[in-house]
């Protein structure tokens, strides 16, 4: 993960914007490593939580030319030590009668939920920091996972006792 | 006061101050073109919607204000790609209305619908598509705000047909509504005295001038930066005409057909002061191998151009005018010319380049001589006024206009730069004649681009607008005739036009305009006195030139610009 950053993008909420930033990314050969988009408290805006490769380019052109998107607001990069980090994640996996306990014990170690529950199978439901799930999956692999849905990080600065490390990143011009 | 969208839109652009729009009518924009029966902006009718953007660009050019081009849905729309792709890469202030088919239709596969505001993301600043009648004044407005303001650029306005048959209440916005959009146009004021520091420092630096010179409205600025530091001016293609060629001081073109004392110089600098200039791979050949020993002073307005290609010494974000300004006032308070470092060596070796290399080619005036297309330019120049303006389109033609013209005024020099946009002469000129009527407008066109665009002229004499166009007629697209001699052996493919086909001269009358022909360098002079004398319609003259004839100097694509190839007849150069 050290190649990845993570980037809050404070957008206009009006349409076409997601596609916008998507398509900025790819015309200008940026990796996208996941991508969560919702609304803020603030109807006007919505918030893009992006978490780029920054091995295929480096992070100040991403941002520079994300800042030359006139629908984007603010941007924001969110250093891993500064912020909190969290992720969303359906596992479904393999469950039968030998080995379910050995499943719903790692599940409540790792303080997720079972959500659904089939003859062989169940479907948890963990949300934590993007490590914990890896960790999660690796541990669910043995069992047989069927599937898997992630939401993609979302993050926010960390409130910090003293003043708010949070880089702006300047230079905003059309 | 109750509007219809249609209605509101024209009065929008009335109230931005359009004077003039280049058009085409169809269907989805049919509501929009009755009320320009009953406006002040005048409109011309294009033959294709291509020409409408590359009159709007060469409009935009010339004038600096914003060129306004209105086309209708699907073909329409995907037909002006082109002219917004290329007003992107040179950053030309442009504002498109395509009409689109009712909102309520969208997505259906409509007649004429395209995803017109998805095709044309990626070419323009931004784009808008309206979807209620009440916004049209605020869109407007933003959309001429976004096309002039910060790094120029092209913009779209994509409205649907029943948008435009809605009525609205009119009002005319006070301010726009852009958080996201705040461009900053004064430099750092610490980044330009260090700047200032950079250049007191400097033995051998160059002045790297670009488009953004122009853009910004600087080229006094620069040239008051240049005269008071000594320091000698590169204009790139985009910048031609931003510092005179005639003053002492000014290089001329860099690059891969630049001359060779413009280049080698900038390779050999230690201090490349680059002004709105984007290190464009046609400037830096290889990068790796660009102006080795140099410190950068990178002046842009737009930020992301700051390190991108290369990594500057000395970043400074701004708007070129303002920050050039400042830098003069840095200077001077520094201590002005006197405190500048004694860089008569380095002027000295500059005067050697342009002594022992200059620009070269061999005009003979026997029976069977062949006409240089180079002689044409010279000639051209030599017998119009010195602020006439001049457009080509991509090619040696363009080349060779850029080299061998002597440009002394900013805004008389019109090309497609960045996208290489064959065509873009014929309308771009139409368009720069219509912003600038009280100037002589010459195309330099070749045939392969005169070809692609021509039937604007018919546009051009319908509505009495007299550009001149000379074809260099080399019968070939020659440029990649030129590549194809020197990198593949000889192999000619694809590349023979013919001489005859079409007879220009023929076309051109059949166009409205007075066609002319010229085989015999005797004979040039007298082509061009007559078309300078027209001046109630289109002069097209077909100057028969050399096919053989290449473009020097030239630096392989992608090889060091130490690699820089003379013409033939003056050896392996000065190193």
């Amino acid at each position: 993960m050290a190649k990845h950053h993570t980037l809050s993008v404070l957008v206009e909420n009006k349409a076409g914007v997601l596609t916008r930033v998507a398509g900025l990314f790819a015309r200008r050969g940026f990796n996208i490593y996941s991508l969560a988009v919702a609304p803020t408290d603030d109807e006007r805006f919505s918030r893009i939580t992006v978490v780029v490769d920054v091995e295929s380019k480096p992070l100040e052109q991403i941002t520079k030319q994300l800042f030359k998107l006139i629908n984007v607001v603010k941007i924001d990069e969110l250093a891993p030590q500064q912020s909190v980090e969290r992720e969303l994640a359906l596992v479904t996996v393999r469950a039968e009668s030998g080995t379910r306990s050995q499943v719903i014990e790692l599940v409540q170690v790792f303080e997720g939920r079972i959500v659904d529950v089939g003859h062989d199978e169940v479907t948890v439901m963990l949300a934590g920091h993007p490590d914990t799930i890896d960790d999660f999956e690796d541990l669910m692999r043995p069992f047989g996972i069927d599937d898997v849905q992630r939401t993609g990080r979302v993050a926010l600065p960390k409130l910090e006792r003293q003043a708010p490390r949070l880089r702006s990143v300047s230079g905003k011009v059309g | 006061m109750k509007l219809t969208g249609a209605q509101a839109l024209i009065k929008s652009l009335e109230m931005e101050g359009t004077e003039v729009m280049f058009g085409l009518p169809g269907g989805a924009i049919l509501p929009v073109y009755d009320p320009i029966i009953d406006s002040s902006i005048r409109h011309v009718l294009v033959r294709h919607e291509q020409g409408a953007g590359h009159m709007a660009e060469g409009y935009a050019h010339v004038t600096g204000r914003p060129g306004v081009a209105m086309v209708t849905s699907g073909p329409a729309a995907t037909n002006i790609v082109t002219p917004l792709c290329d007003a992107y890469m040179d950053s030309i202030p442009m504002v498109v209305i395509t009409g689109q088919v009712a909102y309520s239709a969208i997505g259906s596969d409509a007649f004429q619908e395209c995803d017109t505001t998805g095709i044309t993301m990626p070419v323009t600043k931004h784009n808008w598509l309206v979807t209620d009648p009440q916004d049209i004044p605020q869109i407007v407005r933003e959309a001429f705000h976004v096309a002039t303001t910060g790094r120029p650029g092209p913009v779209l306005v994509d409205v649907p047909k029943d948008i435009s048959n809605q009525t609205m209440d009119w009002y005319w916005p006070e301010a726009v509504d852009l958080p996201g959009y705040t461009p900053s146009s004064q430099g750092e004021p610490g980044m330009i005295r260090k700047a200032a520091r950079l250049i007191a420092e400097s033995r051998r630096p160059v002045i790297y001038a670009g488009g953004g010179i122009l853009k910004a409205r600087a080229a006094e600025a620069l040239r008051a930066l240049a005269e008071m530091t000594g320091i000698p001016v590169v204009t790139t293609l985009m910048a031609r005409g931003a510092f005179p060629d005639s003053h002492e001081l000014c290089l001329g073109m860099p690059g891969m057909h630049g001359n060779y004392t413009a280049v080698t110089a900038m390779q050999k600098a230690d201090l490349l002061i680059a002004l709105g200039s984007r290190f464009d791979d046609r400037v830096t050949g290889k990068v790796s191998a660009f102006a080795p020993d140099a410190k950068i002073i990178h002046v842009d307005i737009d930020p992301a151009e700051q390190g991108k290609v290369r990594r500057p010494d000395v970043p400074i974000v701004g708007d070129c005018r303002a920050v050039i300004e400042e830098m003069v006032a840095a200077i001077e308070a520094m201590g002005g010319a006197a405190a500048q470092p004694d860089r008569s060596e380095w002027l000295a070796q500059v005067r050697a380049w342009q002594r022992d290399f200059p620009l070269h080619y061999e005009q003979s005036f026997e029976e069977d001589s062949a006409l240089k297309p180079q002689y044409v330019v010279e000639q051209l120049r030599d017998s119009t006024p010195d602020d006439t303006i001049v457009v080509s389109g991509v090619g040696q033609h363009q080349m060779w206009a850029s080299q061998h013209w002597r440009f002394d005024h900013p805004y008389t020099w019109v090309n497609s730069g960045g996208l290489g946009t064959m065509g873009f002469a014929v309308p771009a000129a139409i368009g720069a004649k219509v912003g600038r009527p009280d100037r002589m407008v010459w195309a330099v066109d070749g045939d392969g681009c005169f070809q692609m665009t021509a039937q604007e002229l018919v546009t051009a004499a319908s509505e009495r607008i007299p550009v001149k166009v000379a074809i260099l007629n080399n019968a070939y697209l020659g440029m990649v005739r030129q590549w194809q001699e020197l990198f593949y052996e000889e192999r000619y493919s694809e590349v023979y036009l013919s001489p005859d086909l079409p007879d220009y001269k023929m076309w051109a009358e059949a166009m409205g305009c007075v066609g002319l022909r010229v085989e015999h360098p005797d004979e040039v002079q007298a082509a061009i006195d007559k078309a300078n004398e027209i001046d109630d319609r289109p002069v097209v003259v077909d100057f028969r030139t050399d096919s053989t004839e290449k473009v020097y100097p030239m630096v392989p694509a992608g090889g060091p610009n130490d690699a820089i190839i003379l013409d033939p007849s003056q050896g392996e150069g000065g190193r």
